[in-house]
C-alpha cells in the first residue's frame, strides 16, 4: 500500500527551496568570480592594455635641437643635444620637441621618470607669444608629487620650447583641455608662466647643491 | 489545487523578500544620511608649549584619541611596538600599555584605563576619558579635562573673564580677559557669539550672566566639540571691539562704535592687523589679531600630499613639523600661529586669505618629499602678469611682488643656519602656491631625508634637528622682517 504525502498548506515546497538556494548560490558565486576578475584586472599593469594609437612620425629634414633634461637624481636640468624630425610649421616644430623629451622620459633608463601612457595631446601657439599645452590625463593622474619633482617636468618643457622656438613669452598647462589647479599637489598650473623667470629658474636648476 | 497553493506561497514569499530589502535599503540610507550629518569630534588641548587640537575617533561606542599625537607638541616623545604591549617615551618617563587591556604601567606604577588600549596602524590609541588619570603621571603636572566638550588643559593655563555693562552706558558690554584673546565673532539677529577656539577660555561662576541692562539682558557661556562660545543677547545691532592687547572686548550699539572712533576715543586695535569692528550684517567675519610667523603645513584632509611610504603620508609629515616649528619660533620669543593644525581641508586661497588677514612679518609653508636629501627652499616664481595701472589694489596672483626681497633674504637667512647644522640645503624659485599669493615674507621649506631612509621624516630627533634650524634663521632675520609692512 502506497502512503500519500501531502504538504501542509503553510510549508514550501521543497523543490522551491532548493531552487532559490541553488539560484542564490550561483549569483554569489557569479558575483565572486567577477569580483575576482574585476580585482585581476586592475592589477594589470596599464602600459600592457595601453591600446591607444600612436603618433604617426614626422617626416621632414632632422634638425639639431636642445633638449631641457631633469635628473631626479641630483635634481639639476641639463641642456643635452639631439637630432629629431622638425616640420616646418611652429605648432608641429613644438609639439615634435616635446614628444621627443616625453619619449626619453619613458625611456627604461629615464633620469625623471614620466607615468606610462604620458603624452601631449596638442601644443597650441596663440600670438602674441602664448604657447598652451595641453597634456594627456596619464601624464598629470600619475605623475609623482613633490616640489621639485613636479617643477622639473615643467621647467623641462618650458625650457625647451623657449630655447627651440624664438617668440614665446608665456605658457599656460593644460591636462585634457582643462586648466588644472597643480599638476600633482605642489606645481601651480592655474596661471600662465613666465618664459623669463622660468630662464632664470633653469639657471638655478642648473647647478647642483 | 496544491500547484495553485505553491505558486500563491512562492509570490508571498518574493513580495516578503521585496519588502524586507526595500526596509533594508531605507535603513542603510538612514544610517548613511546620519553618519553624514555628525561632525568630526574634536579634543582641543591647551598648554604653555601650544594650543592644538586633534581629532577623536569612535571605537566600541567609546572616544578615543592618539597618545603620541597628543604627546608630540609638548616634549619629546618616540614610541615602540613590541606586541602585546606599547611603549612610550615621553622626556624620561617609560609607560607601558597593553594591547587590548586597559591595564597600562606609567614609571612604573600600575594604572588603569577607563576602556580598553588600542593598536591600529602602530598608533596608540587611549580612551578619552582616561586622559585625566594617565596624564598627570606622564606629564608630571596637573591636568583638568572637560570630558563632554574635549578640551583638555595642561597646567594652569585657563584663561578667566569678567562681563559687565559700562555704568555710564548700559547698552556697552565689556570683556576682561586674563590674557589675549581672538575670538571668531558671528552675529544673527538678537545675537552675538563669541567662539574661542584656539584660547583656554573657562566658564566663569555662572554659565548664564544678567545684565542690568535693556539693549543686553544677559550672556550665556557654553562649551562644545573643543570650543568656548559666549552667547550675548540683545536687542540692539552690536559692534565688537577689541583694545588693551586684545585682553578686552567691547560690544556697543553700532552709532556709538563709529561716533568713538571718529573722535579719536579709546579704542585701540592691535598694530598691523586688520580693522577688528565688525557690523553686525556681517556673520562669521573672524576678527584677527597680530602673529609675527604663520607657519603653513600644506595638503591636509583628502590631499594627502606624497605618499612617503605605504604608512607615511606627506599632510601628516607636514603637521608635526609645524607643531614642532611653531614650539621653536614661539621659545625665540615669535608668536606664531599654525594655519592647520588639525588634519583638515584648506585650499590654496584659503591659506593666503588667511595669512593676509594676520599681517605677519613671515609665512612659512611646510612640505615633505621622498626624492633628495636635506632641505629644499623655495621663495614665489611669479607667473607672467601685464603691468597696469590697478590703482589702490593689488593683483592676486602677483601679491608676493613686492615682497620678494625680503622673502629672499628670509630663505638666506634660514639656508645659513641649516647649513651650520650640516643640513644639505638648497633655495630655489618654485611656481608653488599660495607663495604667489602671500603679501609678505614667505618661503616654503620641503624637508627631505638626510640620508635614503625615508622614515627619518617621522623621527623626532629630526624634526627637531631641521625646525631648530629654520626658526634660528627666522629668528636671525627677525629685525628686518619686523620691518615688513
Amino acid at each position: 500500500m502506497r502512503a500519500r504525502i501531502t504538504i501542509p498548506p503553510n510549508m514550501i515546497p521543497r523543490y522551491l527551496v532548493i531552487a532559490v538556494f541553488v539560484l542564490l548560490t550561483a549569483a554569489l558565486g557569479m558575483s565572486f568570480y567577477a569580483w575576482h576578475m574585476r580585482g585581476r584586472a586592475a592589477a594589470v599593469p596599464v602600459a600592457a592594455t595601453d591600446t591607444r594609437p600612436v603618433v604617426a612620425p614626422v617626416a621632414g629634414p632632422t634638425e639639431q635641437v636642445t633638449l631641457y633634461v631633469a635628473y631626479d637624481d641630483v635634481g639639476v636640468l641639463r641642456p643635452q643635444s639631439a637630432r629629431i624630425p622638425m616640420p616646418s610649421v611652429r605648432q608641429q616644430r613644438a609639439e615634435e620637441l616635446l614628444r621627443s623629451l616625453i619619449a626619453l622620459y619613458l625611456d627604461k633608463a629615464s633620469p625623471h621618470p614620466l607615468p606610462p601612457g604620458a603624452d601631449i595631446r596638442g601644443i597650441y601657439m596663440v600670438d602674441p607669444g602664448l604657447a598652451v599645452v595641453d597634456v594627456n590625463a596619464a601624464f598629470a593622474d600619475g605623475h609623482r608629487s613633490g616640489v621639485l619633482a613636479e617643477e622639473l617636468t615643467v621647467a623641462s618643457f618650458i625650457q625647451t620650447l623657449a630655447a627651440n622656438i624664438p617668440g614665446i613669452l608665456r605658457m599656460k598647462i593644460l591636462v585634457e583641455g582643462k586648466e588644472r589647479e597643480t599638476l600633482a599637489g605642489h606645481a601651480d598650473l592655474s596661471n600662465f608662466f613666465d618664459v623669463s623667470a622660468v630662464n632664470q629658474l633653469t639657471s638655478q636648476l642648473q647647478a647642483t647643491q | 489545487m496544491n500547484a495553485r497553493s505553491a505558486t500563491d506561497k512562492t509570490q508571498t514569499l518574493w513580495v516578503l523578500c521585496g519588502k524586507w530589502f526595500a526596509v533594508g535599503l531605507l535603513l542603510l540610507l538612514a544610517v548613511l544620511l546620519l553618519s553624514a550629518a555628525v561632525p568630526e569630534k574634536h579634543l582641543s588641548i591647551y598648554s604653555t608649549a601650544a594650543n592644538y587640537s586633534l581629532p577623536i575617533v569612535d571605537r566600541d561606542s567609546k572616544d578615543y584619541i592618539g597618545l603620541l599625537e597628543l604627546l608630540e607638541p609638548l616634549g619629546t616623545v618616540s614610541a615602540k611596538s613590541d606586541l602585546p604591549r606599547w611603549r612610550l617615551h615621553y622626556n624620561n618617563v617609560l609607560s607601558e600599555f597593553a594591547v587590548g587591556s586597559p591595564r597600562a604601567r606609567i614609571q612604573g606604577r600600575d594604572a588603569v584605563l577607563s576602556a580598553r588600549f588600542l593598536l591600529e596602524n602602530g598608533r596608540g590609541l587611549v580612551p578619552v576619558a582616561s586622559l585625566a588619570s594617565i596624564l598627570p603621571r606622564i606629564l608630571g603636572g596637573p591636568v583638568t579635562l572637560h570630558e563632554e566638550s574635549g578640551r583638555l588643559f595642561v597646567g594652569s593655563i585657563a584663561t578667566h573673564f569678567t562681563a559687565s555693562v559700562s555704568p555710564d552706558d548700559p547698552s556697552r558690554l565689556v570683556f576682561h580677559f586674563t590674557s589675549p584673546v581672538n575670538p571668531t565673532v558671528a552675529t544673527e539677529p538678537g545675537k552675538v557669539y563669541l567662539t574661542f577656539n584656539r584660547e583656554p577660555v573657562t566658564s566663569p561662576a555662572s554659565p548664564t550672566l544678567t545684565f542690568a541692562s535693556k539693549a543686553i539682558p544677559s550672556a550665556t557661556y557654553s562649551e562644545n566639540n573643543g570650543a568656548a562660545k559666549i552667547t550675548v543677547n540683545s536687542t540692539i545691532p552690536l559692534l565688537a571691539s577689541f583694545s588693551n592687547d586684545s585682553q578686552t572686548i567691547v560690544l556697543a550699539p553700532a552709532k556709538s562704535q563709529f561716533a568713538s572712533t571718529a573722535a579719536g576715543a579709546s579704542t585701540t586695535l592691535p598694530p598691523a592687523s586688520p580693522p577688528a569692528q565688525l557690523p553686525a550684517a556681517n556673520p562669521s567675519l573672524p576678527v584677527t589679531r597680530h602673529y609675527f610667523a604663520i607657519v603653513d603645513a600644506s595638503h591636509g584632509g583628502n590631499d594627502r600630499g606624497e605618499a612617503l611610504s605605504s604608512t607615511l603620508a606627506e599632510k601628516d609629515v607636514t603637521l608635526a613639523f609645524a607643531r614642532r616649528l611653531r614650539q621653536e619660533l614661539e621659545s625665540r620669543g615669535l608668536s606664531t600661529l599654525v594655519l592647520r593644525d588639525s588634519d583638515a581641508d584648506l585650499s590654496l586661497d584659503d591659506r593666503a586669505s588667511s595669512a593676509n588677514a594676520v599681517h605677519a612679518a613671515v609665512y612659512i609653508a611646510l612640505h615633505a618629499a621622498s626624492s633628495g636629501h636635506g632641505v629644499r627652499l623655495y621663495t614665489a616664481l611669479l607667473p607672467y602678469s601685464i603691468d597696469y595701472d590697478s590703482g589702490p589694489f593689488r593683483s592676486w596672483t602677483t601679491a608676493q611682488q613686492s615682497s620678494i626681497p625680503l622673502s629672499k633674504a628670509t630663505s638666506a637667512s634660514v639656508a645659513t643656519e641649516l647649513k651650520k647644522d650640516e643640513i644639505n640645503v638648497r633655495s630655489l624659485t618654485a611656481p608653488l602656491r599660495p607663495l604667489n599669493n602671500v603679501d609678505t615674507a614667505a618661503i616654503a621649506v620641503e624637508v627631505a631625508p638626510s640620508a635614503a631612509d625615508i622614515l627619518q621624516l617621522a623621527s623626532p630627533v629630526y624634526q627637531q634637528l631641521v625646525t631648530s634650524a629654520v626658526a634660528n634663521g627666522i629668528s636671525a632675520i627677525r629685525s628686518q622682517l619686523g620691518a615688513a609692512p
